[in-house]
């Protein structure tokens, strides 16, 4: 599991990849808490393009990272998530809060 | 059921032994040959039942997990996972959606992910005596796709 990011204007970039299970998610939350604490971007997109496998750990890490952006008004989209990733944030609403799929513009 | 072919695998429940877990069963049932979608839904749900029995099951120690899967007659993968720890109280409450005792780095997903992604899937519990869930799902012989 690997977590990078990237600034572009007011908008940050986490890409995540590799394995996302439990075992990955604490740090991946860590990695990720850090990056948003250091920038505090208004916009965030959290690209899962290079995620292997991901389980509802990875629910916890969108809503936890939807969570800290929203204490000071930033927003979340996520970008890329492959079709498993992306039917398993769907089956827990997380789509109802979060926009998934959507097309980034870089 | 006849029983076609069966593998065993004992672990610590140490959070590292997920992924070995879930690519073990993976493995296993590709003699099945699962398509890429199917696969994914049974390494989902392995994975989310080997992380219960890690997180839940032995609270402040390390424990015995085991892990059975089976092929059985009619392209039926079978797997369970056991362990000897503290037990569920009320299944149900468990088994709802969004329902979790593991905070914030939890979703309470897991048995919904397991309903939804298996045929089948039965938990047995009892507290102080530890807890099994068994799940099936049939794969379907390529040529009838």
């Amino acid at each position: 599991m690997r977590v990078n990011w990237e600034l572009r204007g007011n908008r940050l970039f986490l890409y995540l990849s590799g394995e996302l299970d439990h075992h990955a998610a604490h740090q991946a939350l860590v990695e990720v808490s850090a990056a948003l604490d250091e920038h505090m971007p208004l916009h965030c997109v959290l690209d899962m393009s290079g995620l292997t496998f991901m389980d509802s750990s990875g629910i916890a890490v969108v809503l936890g990272t939807y969570r800290r952006l929203k204490s000071y008004g930033g927003e979340l989209v996520v970008a890329r998530a492959p079709n498993h990733a992306a039917k398993l944030l769907t089956m827990a609403g997380v789509d109802r809060i979060v926009p998934i799929g959507a097309v980034v513009q870089k | 059921m006849n029983i076609i072919n069966e593998m065993k695998l004992e672990f610590l429940s140490r959070s590292a032994n997920e992924a070995l877990a879930r690519s073990a069963v993976s493995q296993f049932a590709a003699q099945l040959d699962p398509t890429l979608e199917e696969l994914g839904d049974i390494k989902t749900s392995v994975s989310e039942a080997v992380t219960n029995a890690v997180v839940h099951a032995y609270p402040d120690k390390l424990g015995q997990v085991l892990l059975r899967a089976r092929i059985l007659e009619g392209g039926i993968l079978e797997v369970t996972v056991r362990d000897k720890g503290v037990g569920i109280e009320d299944i149900g409450q468990a088994r709802s959606p969004l329902y979790t005792t593991g905070g914030e780095e939890r979703s309470g997903m897991g048995f919904t992910i397991m309903e939804s992604f298996m045929d089948t899937l039965r938990v047995r519990s009892a507290p102080g005596r530890g807890t099994t869930v068994a799940m099936r799902k049939r794969v379907m012989p390529r040529l009838l796709r």
